[in-house]
């Protein structure tokens, strides 16, 4: 603890630190990159769950309730970045959402937004990767919920939306905590797909498993890579015990008991 | 008056259903029958959450599906309160926020008891901060009658609502079912493959089997009927009679006064003036051609063979007796009614022990009217 506090006194001006990692990240002060790579990576991971939320809700109710022809090829689709190489995923971000992709070009002439080398880039392929971990603890907390409950708020004058937000949604509320707290938790660790899309840039695009990838590839870097690694470990078991405290208490309010 | 014609078809060769029938449009009809006969289904079509290939249902005026125009409202808007046998309290609110949930979302104009007064009838105050994981399932059962009630609706449809509780439950739930009847001033209908809550609620009795009405008609008048399988075949079989308490003395017979005659029971309904229903088994019912002597049955009733008929098994007959304008009917076996040479028109008398009334199928029944 002491000796990161004074580390952190030394760095004076994070703005210095080197663009390419281990250059001569020693001499720098390792406390403020570490720091900032957990923010980062805080950010990233807290950034890609904002977006996934909501389309991985929407897709999980499709996947569970709604019967339709290609819904085995859309579960497919969804469920994809788990079995391919999240080098590959990062990849294909590249050819859609770079400046020449057939998403990135107009985002970047109409909107003047670049993801590509950047930290919404980074949360982009962070949101991806984790997609179907949200989309299967959603559905997960759908399947839960008895249709009968359902049936029983139309009967009491409850149209679909309403009784969306007044009994599915509650109901599955676990589930969603769930998927969000996993992919939280996973999006701080997501390597493959965010350095190929997003690249390792130090306070942009550098988040814990890059910097300690970057660290292992320093000479002297063992210390941080396990102060970072430490870091990591720490960070994901408070995601999962947080997640089961708060599991635990909402299964209480909804009456199922823990 | 409610109006109601379904037919749907599962799968190619699957279950069939092909109903038609009216309800009065107050009071309870019960649709009865075996497991599987459709019974649910047919509510499910009145409620909107099944859409059957053909159909109409008109409640109060109002179509709600007319399948020749076109018509299906949804079921969020057809105002049918559905009670489920297995309740469907929302888990995540309290008793209060499940009574309230229909309430919030029933139409301004629609009429019906308040908040308090279907907490009060159904014996809800206590229950309202609770969850619905911590009641009974008798008690769950009552909030979710006030649930439906409160949602102010056309008609109150209820699936086998005490088919899930154990003895002692029904018991405490039948009686609130019976003050909700009268309290209601809607149309029931009642899903049941019980007798005994024919015998306490129904006005109107629907027998289903396979998929088609049987029959339909006042329960009374059908209970007194011998042709129909579903209600002679049982052991049970019987007539309902509607009474009044005319003497209840502790320590003596209560003496009850139905059109024709009396019975002397040991059951105790209540005080002098209670109406109730009894259901009086053709297996208790004896007869004889001279009045008998030295007998301890206690209920001698001069009655005539109305008519003979088959039952079931082939060594027994259904003797349709006319004890004034009512009618009972005794189950003798063949070799008796030939012994005694029983003929329509024949003067008899009909021998009925006072400790035959069964006291689950006597409760008092304020609501019907005779």
């Amino acid at each position: 603890m002491q000796r990161r506090a004074g580390a952190a006194s030394a760095s004076r001006s994070p703005n210095d630190a080197p663009c390419v990692p281990g250059a001569d990240a020693v001499s720098v002060g390792l406390a403020a990159e570490e720091w900032q790579a957990v923010r980062l990576s805080l950010e990233v991971a807290s950034r890609s769950v904002l977006v996934s939320l909501l389309p991985a809700i929407a897709i999980a109710w499709v996947l569970a309730r709604r019967r339709f022809p290609g819904r085995m090829l859309l579960d497919a689709l969804v469920h994809l970045p788990l079995v391919v190489p999240p080098v590959v995923v990062g990849w294909a971000l590249l050819m859609l959402f770079g400046v020449q992709g057939p998403i990135g070009a107009p985002l970047h002439a109409w909107f003047g937004v670049r993801l590509v080398f950047t930290t919404e880039g980074a949360a982009l392929a962070t949101a991806v990767m984790s997609f179907p971990l949200i989309v299967r603890a959603v559905r997960l907390g759908i399947e839960h919920v008895d249709p009968g409950l359902e049936a029983a708020a139309r009967t009491l004058g409850a149209g679909p939306i309403d009784r969306f937000l007044t009994v599915t949604l509650p109901l599955m509320s676990p589930g969603i905590l769930a998927g969000a707290v996993t992919a939280f938790a996973a999006g701080l660790g997501e390597f493959g797909a965010v350095i190929t899309f997003a690249s390792n840039i130090p306070g942009e695009t550098q988040t814990l498993p890059l910097a300690i990838y970057s660290a292992t590839q320093t000479p002297g870097g063992e210390a941080m890579a396990a102060r970072l690694a430490l870091i990591s470990f720490v960070l994901a078991m408070a995601g999962l015990l947080l997640a089961e405290v708060i599991a635990r208490r909402m299964h209480l309010l909804l009456g199922r008991g823990a | 008056m409610p109006e109601v014609a379904l037919r749907h078809r599962f799968g190619r060769e699957g279950f069939r259903l092909d109903c038609a029938f009216g309800a009065p449009a107050v009071g309870v009809t019960t649709l009865f029958g075996p497991s599987g006969c459709g019974k649910s289904t047919v509510l499910s079509g009145i409620a909107g959450l099944l859409r059957p290939q053909e159909g109409r249902v008109v409640l109060d005026g109002a179509v709600l599906l007319d399948t020749a125009s076109g018509i299906c409202v949804a079921a969020e808007r057809r105002r049918c309160g559905m009670v489920f046998q297995d309740a469907r309290l929302f888990p995540h609110l309290s008793v209060a926020g499940n009574l309230r949930y229909g309430l919030r979302r029933a139409p301004r104009d629609a009429t019906g008891p308040g908040f308090d007064e279907v907490v009060a009838l159904l014996g809800i105050g206590h229950l309202l901060e609770r969850r619905p994981a911590g009641l009974s399932g008798g008690e769950r059962q009552r909030v979710a009658l006030g649930r439906a009630l409160l949602s102010r609706p056309r008609i109150l449809l209820m699936d086998e609502p005490l088919a899930a509780l154990d003895a002692a439950r029904r018991a405490e739930v039948l009686p609130f079912l019976a003050r909700l009847r009268d309290a209601a001033r809607l149309p029931i209908l009642y899903v049941t493959h019980a007798l005994d809550e024919v015998d306490a609620l129904a006005d109107h009795l629907v027998l289903m089997d396979h998929g088609r009405v049987v029959a339909e008609g006042p329960a009374e008048a059908l209970a007194a009927r011998s042709d129909l399988p579903l209600l002679s075949g049982r052991r049970d079989a019987g007539v309902l009679l509607p009474c009044t308490v005319r003497a209840a003395e502790p320590g003596a017979l209560a003496r009850l006064a139905f059109a024709g005659g009396e019975l002397r029971t040991t059951l105790h309904p209540g005080p002098p003036g209670t109406r109730l229903r009894v259901r009086l088994r053709a297996r208790d019912v004896a007869v004889a051609v001279e009045e008998p002597r030295g007998i301890s049955t206690s209920n001698i009733l001069a009655a005539t063979v109305a008519e003979i008929r088959a039952a079931g098994e082939p060594s027994e007959i259904f003797v349709h007796l006319a004890v004034g304008p009512s009618l009972l009917l005794a189950r003798i076996t063949r070799d008796s009614a030939e012994r005694l040479a029983l003929r329509p028109g024949l003067p008899v008398w009909a021998l009925v022990k006072a400790v035959t009334f069964d006291h689950r199928a006597a409760r008092p029944a304020a609501g019907w009217e005779a």
